[in-house]
């Protein structure tokens, strides 16, 4: 029974949905527990306690959002795009579920083993982009259009740097594949990429809170300019969607920056799936410290900050690497 | 074109009268986004409304649209006594209420020659100090949250809750202070009054560093206020700024030294002043006034002398004679002038409210012309508004 | 040159911005300052103010301070306060629906129409009902000031709360008769004990 149970999950497609369905539970547990991490971090930085009432310590707080959520009615504006208007917020979160494919959680664990798992990484992340883009323009609202116009340019911008950057690592392990870029960094915490490469570290971070609409980048939805951004319109659980949307993609890109930069699931005493897994909540509490810290920068300092500092340095840290990779070989 | 012309439903939706009879700025071209900043809008504090023209994210002209909480303050002094007009004043500004307290009682007291007593003043001084620095924290609090910081409102207000506290002591109620009375103030400050606030001082001076390595030292934040709605000297004089607006530009015009009234002229404080009159400057000028309100304090309770707290012969109903009276104070947001006229009755003839943010605003219409959104909200923010004293 | 300063410049905003990391990550360890109500009270409810209250004469507990002069009424900005009285004396030979009843403080025109109350030496009354409308109170503390003979204080009742207008309007009279009342018989209860 077991054995035959085995054999089947060998199979591809067997596997594929598994890991799909797992990832899928995994993204709505994920969405949960960081709804309330994050109202809890921001308490605390504050100096009040967060969520508190329901359950012990407000731990069913978020649980109590998604059934509002979920119970809410579904409002379309007059005068907007019936079809774009709903299909945005599913389009913001489905990309999301491939992106853990190729995640080598463990050396054993892994959705699926790709060659190419980087570039698929990045490019469903940058689907989103689209998303919010419908979102915008099919809300007929004009605080949603700037939202969306904002939206655009901006991860236009940070696709930039962060490929350039993800580069410099790939040429240093000459490897796409995330199991490898792991592997490469096994030996000791000093062969960790983020004292290899502690400015591609740098503009990574910088990158991806812009590439994720976090504050302090999150113009898209910038409360008092444009109250709402992109999701001004959207109630219920289509605005539930870009919720759990924008959590999944912060555990995407710090789950990539683990194995990027931290050594994956590299480290003393414990199995691979909870160093990997503490490494990225790490990086995703230093996100939400982030946002809890800093002012918004302005749209065009935004660009400016990318077009002027984060391209030319991860230009120079390519050529670096490259000139580096080479004299070494 | 009325609105009752409009019977199509994408016409009524597509604005209210203001917004279909707005006249587009003669800079534009082509297409443009008219688009209502308010009344409901997380950076307009309260119910004002901004219609901008947007080409992109470039305004080519604002309006700022007033009177959502007009509450005839200035009509209800003619229905009211004089001293059932003092509630009022709290009311026109709740963020520096003694200030409107102390401009109204003063007014009032210059027209019918009250004398106050000297313990009276003190306590004023005092007190409308603590209120300012209330009023100022909230504001950076509010400016910092209109820029997208949304801690340092928390820190701003466990801070400010110690004020409140402190004022409660006395006055009973922590927002809309009804406090001064013709004569003198309502309530003598306790023991109690006196060391918290003493240890008040101390406290907030160990938190400004903090304040200012958190946020004044932010680069960020820097990006946001330097060089963002730079308000020249001639144009802050010709639309009447006062406050922290004028001096941010480098007018060193305060009430309180130009016009010393009640005992400020016994008191040693410097008058901030910026100079390129840019946002920063507004805020450095805020920030370094609570410095200076937390030194006046400090003199003032080193000072403050035995005696009455109110004048016992003010009688109960006060008629001032035949008259008319102008008095100024200096609130947290400018120069506040109250005008009085008496036919010698009971109530007053005629009053009127110099409400500074009214002017102030004014400024938001040409200073927005040419920036981006963001920088209109920043230039909004640290105009600091507070609209029930514009809409009076 | 300018490429250095910029850099400098650069680098120096990013340690700027590591110091206010290090601000809020400290202040995350502090402990919180919120009060949370229902388990705890905040400390300064001694200085509250809430709606006013009749004070007792020191002698008679059931009976308040008030001479009945209706200043208190005449001042209030908001008119919230009404009395209803009759003149003492009349009660006893005729029937209560007979007996004048006199209402000050109607509204915000009545104090100046000229209807001032003759002093208590003149004619005697005494208090049926004192209103109190807490709905238009603004607490300016008027009325407290006015009264002639300190009838007139600020309740600490800092938890009052009501689902209707109703709610809020008082019968001070009777408030203070039940309180009165109530502290009485616990402090019976207190002596039995
Ligand atoms: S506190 Fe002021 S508003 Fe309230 S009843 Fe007394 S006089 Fe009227
Ligand atoms: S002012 Fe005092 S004595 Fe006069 S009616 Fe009011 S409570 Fe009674």
């Amino acid at each position: 029974m077991m054995s035959q149970l085995l054999s089947y999950l060998s199979l591809p497609l067997v596997h594929l949905i598994l890991s799909l369905v797992v990832i899928l539970a995994f993204l709505g547990v994920n969405g949960i527990v960081l709804i309330y991490v994050e109202r809890k971090v921001a308490g605390f930085i504050q100096r009040r306690p967060g969520p508190y009432e329901v359950g012990p310590w407000g731990l069913l707080q978020p649980l109590a959002d998604a059934l509002k959520l979920l119970s809410k009615q579904l409002v379309t504006p007059m005068g907007a795009d019936k079809i774009l208007f709903w299909a945005a917020p599913i389009l913001s979160f489905a990309p999301v579920v491939i992106c853990f494919m190729p995640m080598p959680v463990s050396p054993m664990f892994t959705g699926m083993e790709m060659n190419l798992g980087l570039i698929l990484i990045l490019a469903f992340t940058s689907l989103n982009v689209l998303a919010l883009c419908l979102a915008g323009w099919s809300s007929n609202n004009k605080y949603s259009l700037l939202g969306a116009a904002r939206a655009v340019s901006q991860s236009v911008a940070y696709e930039i740097p962060l490929l350039i950057t993800v580069l410099a690592i790939a040429f240093q392990t000459g490897s796409l594949n995330l199991s490898e870029i792991v592997a490469s960094q096994t030996k000791g915490i000093w062969s960790w990429n983020i004292f290899v490469q502690p400015i591609a570290f740098i503009i990574y971070i910088i990158a991806v809170t812009a590439e994720t609409n976090r504050a302090p980048f999150d113009l898209p939805e910038a409360e008092s300019e444009l109250t709402a951004g992109f999701h001004t319109e959207y109630a219920g659980m289509h605005f539930g969607l870009f919720f759990l949307a924008e959590y999944s993609y912060m555990i995407v890109v710090c789950a990539v920056a683990t194995v990027l930069f931290l050594g994956g699931w590299h480290g003393p005493f414990l199995s691979g799936p909870f160093w990997f897994i503490l490494k990225t909540y790490a990086l995703i509490l230093v996100l939400m410290w982030f946002r809890w810290t800093f002012p918004r920068v302005r749209f065009d300092q935004l660009l400016n900050i990318c077009w002027k500092w984060l391209i030319p340095l991860s230009l120079i840290n390519l050529v670096l690497t490259a000139l580096l990779v080479k004299i070494v070989r | 074109m009325t609105p009752s012309d409009n019977t199509t439903m994408q016409n009524i939706l597509s604005g209210d009268y203001y917004t279909n009879n707005f006249t587009l700025s003669p800079a534009a071209e082509g297409d443009t986004l008219v688009l209502n900043l308010g009344p409901q809008h997380p950076s307009t504090h309260g119910v004002l409304r901004v219609v901008v023209e947007l080409d992109g994210e470039y305004i080519l002209k604002a309006e700022p649209v007033l009177g959502y909480i007009h509450r005839m303050h200035e009509k209800m002094g003619e229905v009211k006594t004089y001293a059932q007009y003092l509630p009022n004043m709290g009311r026109v500004d709740y963020l520096h209420a003694l200030a409107w307290n102390w401009a109204y009682v003063a007014a009032v007291e210059k027209l019918a020659g009250v004398a106050v007593p000297l313990r009276a003043e003190y306590i004023r001084v005092i007190t409308c100090e603590l209120n300012r620095i209330s009023s100022h924290l909230l504001w950076w609090g509010a400016y910092l949250l209109d820029l997208g910081a949304f801690t340092p409102i928390l820190y701003a207000f466990a801070d400010r809750e110690k004020i409140m506290d402190i004022l409660q002591i006395v006055t009973g109620s922590r927002l809309t202070y009804c406090y001064y009375r013709f004569g003198g103030v309502s309530a003598d400050i306790t023991p109690d009054f006196i060391d918290m606030t003493r240890e008040f001082v101390g406290y907030m001076r160990d938190r400004l560093p903090m304040y200012k390595t958190f946020v004044t030292e932010n680069m960020i934040l820097r990006g946001r206020c330097v060089d963002i709605g730079v308000l020249s000297k001639e144009m802050a004089v010709r639309y009447g700024a006062t406050g922290p607006v004028l001096r941010g530009s480098g007018v060193a015009h305060d009430t309180r030294k130009i016009e010393p009234y009640s005992i400020y002229d016994r008191f040693d404080f410097d008058i901030p002043v910026g100079k390129n009159g840019d946002a920063m400057d507004r805020y450095d000028v805020r920030i370094a006034e609570i410095q200076e309100s937390l030194r006046i304090i400090e003199q003032a309770l080193a000072t403050l002398p035995a005696g009455d707290y109110l004048n016992p012969d003010v009688p109960e109903r006060i008629t001032p004679p035949k008259g008319e009276v102008y008095f100024a104070v200096e609130g947290a947001r400018g120069k506040i002038g109250i005008y009085i006229v008496s036919d010698g009755g009971i109530k007053p003839y005629r009053l009127k409210l110099r409400a500074p943010g009214f002017s102030n605003l004014h400024l938001f219409a040409e200073l927005s012309q040419g920036t981006i959104l963001a920088d209109a909200v920043s230039i909004l923010g640290s105009l600091d508004l507070v609209i029930p004293e514009i809409d009076r | 040159m300018k490429i250095m300063t910029n850099y400098s410049n650069a680098i120096k905003g990013l340690l700027g911005l590591l110091k206010g990391l290090k601000i809020t990550g400290v202040e995350f360890f502090k402990p919180q300052l919120t009060i949370h109500y229902p388990r705890k009270e905040v400390t300064n409810l001694a200085t509250y103010r809430g709606h006013i209250d009749l004070v007792a004469k020191e002698d008679a507990p059931l009976e308040p301070k008030c001479i009945i002069c209706g200043k208190c009424a005449e001042v209030c900005p908001s008119a919230c306060i009404s009395m209803e009285m009759h003149v003492k004396g009349e009660q006893s030979f005729a029937s209560p629906a007979e007996c004048r009843t006199i209402t000050v403080g109607h509204g915000i025109e009545i104090p100046f129409s000229g209807l001032r109350l003759p002093p208590a030496e003149v004619i005697e009354r005494e208090l049926d009902s004192f209103n109190l409308d807490y709905n238009y109170c603004s607490l300016c503390g008027l009325c407290v000031q006015i009264c002639p003979v300190g009838s007139l204080t600020f309740s600490k009742d800092s938890y009052l709360a009501g689902t209707a207008r109703k709610n809020f309007e008082f019968d001070l009279l009777q408030r203070l008769r039940e309180r009165s009342r109530r502290s009485s018989q616990t402090t019976t209860a207190q002596e039995k004990r």
